[in-house]
């Protein structure tokens, strides 16, 4: 679910790999990306076939794909890297469950999703991640044909080895704190959401067990091309996100009915509002930095 | 961070957002589905008669059937999600219990000290209920358990209809007794046959495996055996350990009647494990039938939590798990309906599921059977009414316009309570972790008075020729919203014209009285066996036909299959009896009967309008 632009400097792992114990190929980490969605994909259809058919795959990553070739050579006129586009067909091919055998949803969430990155831009940086942004917006706009991933994958070692790569390959990439820091916000405010709704701790918790949190920790929080830039602002960013997420998690208990329809995924629309949030912010503060820069920079004579 | 590459081409930019704001547009639309309704409009009976050929009315209390299904009360320590986990026990089935020709209802009751209900058809259509005096109506007791369903049959061959009730608790068989002065009795055999044991079962079903003529007896558990819902000694970890793959539910047993022991009274032997057909999925549907045409009857599992099951019968001596198409495809089946959906031949299944918007799309099957091609099963519903019907729960195939295609009922709803407060995102909650957590019932959050897809009303989808089906409920007057569970047909007044009785969770008995155009013709076969079941469970009828789809239209050749009923949809029974609706000036080729003994008996050009009464002639 990254969503990087074109032309994005990739993150590289072997710049800083650790030259002593557990020595990993020296790739950019989205490749690592790359494997752990593929895996996820393998591993789900292997253990509970859930995304259904090569068709779905085909069309997901397909129109993914297309699209992203199309709008980035008619909108800035280069050949795209497609390995962002790789990582939202196979998102939107695992995680869409839509009604029956309804193949649009799926369509639309690929499309939507790649659109999203050339339409939604500020100072030519696109918002959302591509597929949360698709997501959000399918959910309030078609709640009779689609719904997210919302099932476990059962109880077996498959869900243990998704989560232990999916650790590696955020350790890689130097994003392990963005999904420690949500992690652990998760689990701190389930207690006061725990107390407040009188349901056990445990589940309050259990969201963060199941398949959609993985592919939300693993990709869609730590996505490089819409997380803020400093460690300490993606931290602060992923412990917002958290916050408001509890506060849908609570609608419940308030008489805010017409918000019902977010409870359905409440990461997702906390990230949609946050995130977006976050980057406006955070480009505004760099173009500062940069005036600030250029202005402090000695004219030569 | 990427260096901003500067936008190019500000025509192609606003294009592309127009086209992105379309897609946006366009799903809200499509959503809609403006272009494919598949829902009739509501209308007066006069008009749903003369444009779908047939009308419901509601007659349960005009009829003399006033019963009300009570839930079960279980251990305290359920009771944060009580309401959830005892929302079964609604069920119906019909056969004639007295022997005088006339369909009659028994229903169930599920908690301690309400009586089930044996409802005898009078002559003059009205129902009176003798469960009393006869010895089926206090079966909920404490220590006993309670009632989840029931299924008829003669178990005996002695020429009457032995009643077995699956309860959340100790099983019953109860014998017929043939009292010379026509009063109907029933006697507990539970013990001596050899079935007195323990079970939480939401689902069985009467099949001759051995072809013995002895009608044998396969039981699903659902809540493991080992628990008593009513004293669990402090155990919480009842529930399933997986919302897609759990197989930590209660064994499903076979029981084989051995026929009668020295003392007269029947036997059954448990050979499960000799047979290979035991299932800790979550069964709760069963349906015997033969569906690869080999002449045994086979076996059909829908698992809540888990795939469907297909337990094919090799020769009568071992069932093989078959792989038909259903293993990756895990829900959470409810019911197993039985018909030939595309006038093929062939016994096709319907298995209802659960679906609600924003959270889940499991969506219903629609599962053709194509083993005779070699394939398995094919899931044919793709969308729409068919696929999503909400939280769906009993279904029954049958012909209700009498044009020749078989229609379907499918109930819906689970838990209506309070209209304001909803339990779908509490039960997201847990739906979404580990299996460890949701299998311990403290972790459930409270359901208090909350509705869980509460108040959703039943579809009646009229097939249109076997191509798609139409959601006529609201236009031929089927609206009640009642929490559905258990629907059974039967030609219950001998008009040529499948009536509906349909079971309702915490809420009354339906019956549906059907008005069918009386310019179409119609046919039935009931079915007596020798060599076979004397009940003819598990035998097929295929008729061969020749009819018209309007009244002066070119007549066309017709095929359709129909499965005498031993036990199917969501703890229910169809009459005995097979209706055969054939459309418009027809005439019948032939008959085909193929027994549970394997005989295969034909009927040349049987007369249509008729009730037809078939001995099986086999030596």
């Amino acid at each position: 679910m990254t969503g990087a632009s074109p032309g994005a400097t990739p993150v590289t792992a072997g710049a800083t790999a650790p030259r002593r114990g557990l020595r990993l190929p020296n790739l950019p980490a989205k490749y690592y990306s790359v494997t752990l969605i593929t895996l996820i994909l393998v591993v789900g259809q292997f253990v509970g076939g859930i995304v259904g058919g090569f068709d779905i795959v085909a069309t997901c990553l397909g129109l993914s794909l297309g699209l992203e070739l199309l709008m980035g050579r008619l909108l800035r006129g280069a050949w795209p890297s497609l390995l962002s586009a790789y990582i939202s067909g196979n998102s939107v091919a695992i995680l869409t469950k839509p009604s029956g055998e309804l193949l649009w949803p799926y369509a639309a969430g690929a499309l939507i999703s790649i659109a999203s990155k050339y339409v939604l831009t500020y100072r030519n940086r696109h918002l959302w991640n591509p597929t949360n942004f698709s997501f959000s917006v399918l959910l309030l706009l078609a709640p009779g044909s689609m719904s997210l991933l919302s099932h476990q994958w059962g109880n077996g070692a498959a869900t243990w080895v998704v989560m232990a790569v999916g650790l590696l390959v955020v350790w890689r990439a130097k994003v392990l704190p963005i999904t420690l820091a949500y992690v652990a916000a998760f689990a701190a405010l389930a207690w006061p959401r725990s107390l407040l709704t009188g349901r056990e701790w445990l589940t309050e918790l259990a969201p963060l067990t199941g398949p959609m949190y993985m592919l939300l920790i693993f990709f869609m929080l730590t996505d490089p091309r819409t997380v803020v830039r400093s460690t300490r602002g993606r931290v602060t960013v992923v412990v917002l996100i958290a916050l408001l997420e509890a506060l849908i998690r609570l609608l419940p208990q308030t008489d805010m009915r017409v918000l019902d329809p977010l409870l359905s995924a409440p990461a997702i629309f906390a990230l949609a509002v946050v995130g977006p949030i976050a980057m406006v912010l955070d480009l505004k503060k760099e173009a500062a930095e940069k005036r600030a820069r250029t202005s402090t920079v000695p004219v030569p004579a | 961070m990427a260096p901003p590459l500067p936008p190019r081409h500000p025509v192609a930019r606003s294009v592309v957002a127009v086209l992105f704001v379309g897609l946006l547009g366009g799903s809200w639309w499509l959503d809609r589905h403006p272009f494919a309704s598949q829902v009739a409009r509501s209308g007066t009976a006069a008009e749903a008669l003369a444009t779908f050929g047939f009308a419901l009315t509601e007659v349960a209390r005009a009829r003399g059937v006033d019963f009300t299904h009570h839930q079960a009360h279980l251990d305290p320590l359920l009771a944060n999600v009580e309401p959830h986990v005892a929302a079964m026990g609604a069920a119906i089935s019909i056969a004639d219990a007295d022997g005088d020709g006339r369909p009659d209802l028994y229903a169930t009751n599920s908690d301690f000290g309400h009586p089930n209900a044996l409802w005898l058809q009078q002559p003059d259509g009205r129902f009176r209920d003798a469960a009393a005096q006869a010895g089926v109506a206090d079966l909920n007791q404490e220590g006993e358990g309670v009632s989840m369903g029931s299924i008829w049959a003669d178990i005996d061959n002695d020429g009457d209809e032995d009643l077995f009730v699956h309860k959340w608790g100790y099983p019953q068989l109860l014998r017929n007794e043939r009292v010379p002065s026509g009063e109907l009795r029933f006697t507990d055999v539970s013990s001596p046959a050899g079935l007195r044991r323990w079970m939480n079962s939401n689902g069985a079903s009467w099949i001759d495996y051995d072809r013995d003529g002895l009608i044998d007896l396969y039981v699903a558990g659902y809540f493991p055996e080992r628990f008593d819902l009513w004293d669990l000694k402090g155990e919480t970890r009842i529930m399933h350990d997986s919302f897609e793959f759990a197989d930590n539910g209660g064994h499903n047993v076979l029981w084989r009647n051995l026929g009668a022991g020295p003392d007269g009274l029947p036997r059954f032997e448990d050979v499960t494990a000799r047979l290979q057909c035991d299932s800790t999925r979550w069964t709760l549907a069963v349906a015997a039938a033969d569906f690869d045409g080999d002449g045994w009857l086979d076996l059909y599992l829908a698992n809540d939590y888990g795939p469907e099951e297909f337990f094919r019968n090799v020769e009568g001596r071992r069932f093989e798990l078959a792989g038909v198409g259903l293993s990756e495809d895990s829900k959470s089946g409810m019911s197993v309906a039985l018909g030939d959906t595309r006038n093929a031949g062939t016994v096709d299944v319907y298995v209802t599921n659960i679906s609600k918007n924003l959270y889940l799309f499991q969506g219903n099957n629609l599962r053709v059977n194509r083993l005779a091609e070699g394939q398995g099963f094919e899931n044919v519903a793709r969308e729409g009414v068919l696929v999503d019907c909400g939280w769906a729960w009993g279904s029954q195939f049958g012909d209700l316009n009498n044009d020749g295609w078989q229609d379907l009922v499918v109930l819906n709803g689970f838990i209506s309570a309070d209209r304001e407060q909803d339990y779908w995102y509490d039960m997201s909650l847990v739906a979404g972790g580990a299996g460890n957590l949701f299998e311990d019932t403290r972790n459930w959050a409270p359901i208090g008075d909350r509705s869980l897809s509460g108040y959703e009303r039943s579809r009646v989808l009229l097939s249109l020729q076997g191509r798609r089906f139409l959601d006529v409920a609201g236009a031929v007057g089927c609206l009640d919203l009642f929490d559905g569970r258990a629907v059974a047909l039967a030609d219950l007044r001998g008009r040529g014209a499948l009536d509906l009785v349909v079971a309702n969770q915490k809420g009354p008995l339906l019956v549906y009285e059907n008005q069918v155009d009386p310019a179409r013709d119609w046919v039935s076969f009931a079915l007596e066996g020798t060599a076979s079941n004397r009940s003819a469970l598990g035998a097929s009828v295929t008729l061969e036909w020749t009819a018209a789809d309007a009244a002066g239209a070119k007549p066309a050749d017709r095929t359709q299959t129909r499965v005498v009923d031993g036990g199917s949809g969501f703890c229910s029974q169809n009459e005995r009896a097979l209706h055969f609706g054939l459309g418009f000036g027809a005439r019948i080729t032939r008959a085909v009967v193929r027994w549970p003994s394997g005989h295969a008996q034909v009927l040349v050009a049987p007369g249509v309008r008729t009730r037809h009464a078939v001995r099986e002639d086999a030596p």
